[in-house]
């Protein structure tokens, strides 16, 4: 609190992002521990959790007063005007000082306290189990199994403790790859396919240099490789990109091997193509610093495969073009659609998908394992080992699989979120969108594929919300190691519980469970199948979204069926009853005259009121968002479809209250 | 016949069809005089039938003396025929060519066309102007019809029937015909009846560089607004293409000469206030603003029928070109000046305004489509000629069949009702931020790419919809068995 100079602003005005005609609403700003607070004359509030807050920026005062404009990770973009500037300086020097916390422990899950008591907090972390996870792929077998050599985290600290290796690759043989790879993040299971007997494996980059090798390693990937029955060769995706010229010229020496290599390789095998060569020359540049890429001359059957995924730093930035180009007042159509070109936003999301699409295909076609990795393997890796596994395998298109995935390829493994969504005041080039390519990426699937995912988009949203919110402990920290020393799941809440109790909210109503036919996704990845994702990037901006939603209609409908179905069985067993009883009645008037207590004569009134109510329900399901309003282009909706206010803020409205 | 000597060679065994999703299909190629026709003569397999008319360009192939020919349609579709024998394929070829060019629109298939079908209700006479003036002349005594155009010598790109302010003669039409580009003087295009708003529609003023001015056309548009109301002048064009406009004898009104009125180049924001849209020649763009307005404001335009009433009203009576403009598509290497997308972009406008309000459109995207399909190919006579005069001339009424009677069979129809559609009232405001447009899927990749997945899905959320209303239907049916049980009970227990 000591942050907080001013709690309360009146007067302050809330500007439309896109209207051109500077239409504003007028209210009250409060500034909580937690959250920013504004309440307008018609009382509708607008919650911002601190911890959302990526930029907040102080304009030039005006003659209306003085902007203060706040950008948010959630992509939010509030343009507000205080009328005195001392008000301004003020919120804006303690959202500063707010938004950008040097501790974990002051961080909101750590204060967060929701109606739960300590069992069902304790409850919630045992939500999901990656030991069961494990187990229902089929693991431990009678190749795989569970190794204890990190259980104190001394052979690598950003992995779990539990980790599934070949059964032949003994300690010294896991000790020694670990020595090879960069940050000893040697290569473990991520996922077993019991019909092909194939694996998906991660690790970080070898440690190669131009002439090392490293036997242990080379032993750790050949049992990998045995560990397959139905395939004596296996593929190493390395899936970063394409040559720079640079990387030509700081491996000259190598080149000439290379081009040897091209000429006989074309006799051996003609599959090989030039550009994976011309791949393998860049992955040399990283060898020179003693980084790099397996030398495929020490390792025998192995397939190398190179994808062009970016890494964090071209992420970001692209990013950071999206958002400006969305963020042009009066956009043209033409600035959009080249704003949204020379972003390479979508281009980024088709390489991710790709990458996962390869790696489905080696697995389901071939039967063959692969061994996925970057250069650290906690992005790139996590990103394409994730969505293999969501292709591959439907369990992780149902709502406890997907946060069972997210926990297993992101979180245990070792995905930095902390670094990657800017948790504390840190390194600003440790920040990138890696995670939430990941969920456009299944959102592209789910575009493609209407009825092979349990959840909605409102999920993938909410997930996204919650990844940044600092609210719960799930993705606080970098690594499982790190989460234990901050000792969160004592001092926090899981995420995964309040969304279970929430699913309602998040299921697709066309899902299609039973049907076999989305047992493996084979999503088509033409560019025209890549679009812009106008509900994560504008889910704030309100006018901009359909005024009636297709999708909350089918919601609601299934709903109101589920509901017509029970009371349907009830009616009928009523109606049954009823026959019985006047059967009966006729039988033995007197003795059931005692029981029958309540009036009939008031029951069918009350069954025709309802009916009524049923119709005009479904009215209010079709209405049209703000269509009847004088001015709706400017003004908010009673609902939106994405991301309605309350269902986000639910979670923080209730604490936000009590820290009032 | 005439076709004959067009039809080198009528048939090719052998022929193998590629298309994209479908696996290759050989059998026969059969050319008649205005259908492509591959059929397998396998019972499983479809056939395809191709109007010749639907193909915007083709280009050959060869390789040996297999020789290749790729079409591609004016529905956006691209085929790949591969034929045997280099002189069957040039004579192919060079068939197609000829009969997808056909100049004498008598020769089109519509003028051919034996349907299969009966006629319940013909479309040629579905939408008469004296019917749609009944819509609004009970609330409003300010406008009339004028048979001034009977002959079409007034105008010749007008309907023999237009509405005009009623205190506007007949012969002051005519002054103002002349004051107007190619006659087409300001008529009424929509009358709002919550507000009495009307929109006008003309083409542009022959001011030329000196100013030219006419007090009938004057008195005219300002004869459409009440007292101290004012208007505003919507020109389709920029500022300075309407000022270069003047140096070709057009030109733009000024507003000195108009009191009440208002000039702008582009659009306005709601008020409440009439409006008198043209550009040049007032037959494109000007009819792509008229008939969007009234979609987002007439609940009526948003049904079948309303829609079909719009597009017979708005553009094939207003007189857009359909001929010149739909004689070849995107594909056509030999396009004409003339040629212009400008109905396909208004149809693509209603699909996005559909995406926006899924609930408010009594059709479906596929009747859009099918709209899209109709005006560049088609058996049936609808979208032929450029005006009135022209259809007039080439008996379509006599002669074709139109494509309403075809659409409004029951049958038919069912294909087109969108199962979200609730009528409402309101006036839909669509958003046009860049970021709220979308590519028309449906058209633009529909040859692209499988849509089976999309196809079920829809499948399933009309199943949802189906069961809801059973449900609802089981529900009231048990309710009232319950109460007539009970009230039944009641009697026996109260003797």
């Amino acid at each position: 609190m000591e942050h907080i100079r001013t709690t309360k602003v009146e007067q302050v005005k809330l500007l439309d992002r896109f209207s051109t005609s500077n239409k504003s609403l007028t209210g009250t700003l409060y500034l909580t521990a937690t959250h920013l607070l504004f309440i307008d004359s018609l009382q509708k509030e607008t919650w911002i959790l601190h911890h959302h807050i990526a930029a907040v920026e102080k304009l030039a005062l005006t003659t209306s007063g003085c902007p203060l404009v706040i950008q948010c990770k959630n992509f939010r973009i509030v343009h507000f005007i205080v009328p005195r500037e001392r008000d301004c300086h003020d919120i804006y020097n303690s959202l500063l000082q707010l938004s950008r916390q040097a501790k974990y422990e002051d961080l909101y899950a750590f204060s967060y306290n929701p109606k739960q008591n300590e069992s069902e907090r304790v409850q919630g972390w045992q939500l999901i189990d990656l030991t069961e996870e494990y187990r229902r792929m089929g693991i431990p077998s009678l190749s795989w199994q569970l190794s204890d050599a990190n259980r104190d985290y001394k052979i690598c600290e950003t992995y779990p403790r539990d980790l599934y290796v070949p059964k032949t690759a003994n300690k010294p043989i896991i000790v020694g790859s670990s020595k090879f790879r960069s940050k000893g993040r040697f290569p473990v299971l991520s996922y077993y396919h019991q019909d092909k007997e194939a694996a998906i494996c991660r690790c970080s980059q070898p440690l190669s240099g131009f002439s090392a090798r490293c036997l242990e390693d080379e032993h750790m990937l050949q049992a990998i490789s045995k560990a397959n029955p139905s395939n004596r060769y296996m593929y190493v995706m390395d899936t970063r990109p394409k040559p720079r010229m640079q990387s030509w010229w700081a491996s000259k020496k190598d080149i000439g091997r290379i081009v040897v290599r091209i000429s006989s390789k074309i006799w051996r095998d003609e599959k090989i193509r030039e550009s994976d060569e011309k791949a393998r020359l860049n992955a040399m540049a990283n060898r020179a610093a003693g980084k790099g890429y397996e030398n495929e001359d020490n390792y025998s059957n192995i397939r190398f495969q190179f994808v062009g995924i970016e890494n964090i730093h071209v992420m970001r930035s692209s990013l950071q073009k999206l958002l400006e180009v969305n963020g042009t007042r009066a956009l043209s159509v033409n600035d959009f659609f080249s704003g949204l070109e020379s972003s390479g936003w979508l281009r980024h999301i088709k390489a991710v998908l790709d990458a996962a699409v390869f790696l489905a295909k080696a697995i389901v076609v071939e039967s063959a394992s692969v061994l996925v990795h970057c250069s650290d393997g906690w992005d790139r890796t996590s990103q394409v080992c994730s969505l293999g596994a969501l292709l591959l395998d439907s369990y992780y298109r149902t709502i406890k699989g997907f946060m069972v995935l997210i926990e297993k390829d992101w979180i245990s493994f070792g995905h930095k979120f902390s670094d990657r969504c800017g948790h504390l005041d840190g390194d600003p080039k440790e920040v990138s969108p890696v995670f939430t390519q990941f969920l456009e990426c299944v959102w592209h699937l789910t575009e493609q594929f209407p009825q092979a995912f349990e959840y909605n988009e409102v999920f993938l949203l909410q997930i996204h919300e919650h990844v940044h919110s600092c609210q719960f402990g799930n993705f606080l920290g970098n690594c499982q190691k790190e989460r234990e020393d901050l000792k969160l799941k004592e001092k926090t809440y899981s995420l995964w519980p309040f969304l279970l109790d929430d699913q309602e909210k998040y299921l697709n109503p066309l899902y299609c469970p039973s049907s076999q036919k989305f047992t493996v996704l084979e999503p088509n990845t033409v560019p025209f199948n890549f679009k812009f994702w106008r509900n994560m990037y504008h889910q704030f901006d309100r006018t901009m979204h359909p005024r009636q939603s297709v999708f909350k209609l089918i919601m609601n409908m299934n709903d109101q069926n589920k509901q017509l179905e029970k009371e349907i069985k009830e009616l009928e067993s009523k109606i049954k009853h009823q026959k019985n009883r006047q059967t009966d009645t006729v039988l033995n008037k007197e003795s059931l005259r005692s029981i029958h207590s309540d009036s009939p004569a008031l029951k069918p009134s009350l069954c025709f009121k309802k009916e009524q109510t049923l119709l005009p329900g479904n009215d209010a399901i079709r209405t049209i968002e703000g269509s009847n309003t004088a001015d709706n282009r400017y003004s908010e909706y009673a609902e939106e479809f994405s991301k309605t206010e309350p269902a986000v803020v639910s979670l923080e409205y209730g604490v936000a209250r009590m820290t009032c | 016949m005439e076709f004959a000597e067009l039809i080198k060679t009528p048939r090719v065994d052998n022929v193998v069809l590629h298309r994209p999703f479908y696996p290759a299909v050989e059998g026969t190629l059969c050319l008649t005089g205005h259908h492509l026709i591959l059929s397998s003569r396998q019972d499983n397999t479809e056939e395809l039938w191709l109007l010749h008319s639907n193909i915007d360009s083709i280009e050959k192939r060869f390789v040996g003396s297999l020789g290749t020919i790729i079409i591609k349609c004016k529905d956006l579709r691209i085929i790949q025929l591969d034929i045997p024998g280099m002189e069957e394929c040039l004579n192919i070829a060079s068939s197609i060519e000829a009969l997808s060019t056909l100049d004498s629109i008598t020769l089109m298939y519509p003028f051919f066309y034996r349907p299969m079908f009966e006629v319940v209700e013909d479309g040629w006479h579905m939408f008469l102007p004296e019917k749609e003036f009944e819509l609004f002349s009970s609330v409003t005594n300010e406008w009339r019809l004028s048979y001034v155009n009977k002959d079409f010598t007034v105008c010749p790109s007008y309907p023999p029937i237009v509405t005009v302010p009623n205190c506007i003669d007949d012969e002051a039409l005519k002054k103002v015909a002349t004051f107007r580009h190619g006659g087409r003087f300001p008529v009424l295009s929509y009358y709002h009846k919550k507000n009495g708003m009307v929109m006008i529609r003309s083409s542009q003023p022959l001011t030329g560089t000196n100013g030219r001015r006419c007090k009938e056309d004057e008195k005219l548009i300002n004869a459409t607004l009440r007292a101290g109301k004012r208007g505003y002048i919507i020109d389709t064009r920029s500022l300075n293409v309407a000022q270069q406009a003047r140096a070709k004898g057009g030109g733009f009104e000024q507003e000195a000469h108009y009191p009440q009125w208002r000039r702008i180049h582009k659009s306005i924001d709601r008020e409440g206030a009439s409006v008198l849209i043209h550009g040049t020649e007032g037959t494109d763009s000007t009819l792509q603003v008229t008939s969007l307005a009234q979609i987002i404001l007439e609940p009526k335009c948003r049904t079948i029928r309303g829609f079909e009433a719009l597009v017979e009203r708005e553009w094939l009576q207003a007189g857009h070109p359909f001929q010149q403009r739909c004689a070849q598509s995107a594909y056509s290497n030999s396009k004409q000046k003339w040629e212009a997308p400008v109905f396909f972009l208004f149809l693509d406008c209603v699909w996005q305004i559909l995406r926006q309000f899924p609930c408010s459109f009594e059709f479906n995207e596929h009747f859009l489509i099918l709209l899209f399909e109709h005006s560049y190919a088609s058996q049936f006579g609808t979208f032929l000629g450029n005006n009135e005069s022209e259809r007039c001339k080439l008996k379509l009424q006599q002669k074709t069949m139109s494509l309403w009677s075809w659409v409004n069979q029951p049958s038919e129809l069912s294909k087109f009702i969108n199962p979200l559609f609730e009528a409402n009232s309101l006036v839909i405001w669509p958003s046009v931020a860049p970021q709220s447009l979308q590519l028309w899927e449906g058209v633009f990749l529909r040859w692209n790419r499988s849509s089976k997945y999309l196809d079920e899905a829809y499948e399933e959320m009309i199943n949802i919809i189906e069961y809801n209303k059973e449900l609802q239907a089981k529900v009231n049916t048990l309710r009232r068995q319950l109460a007539e049980l009970e009230t039944e009970d009641g009697m026996q227990e109260s003797p």
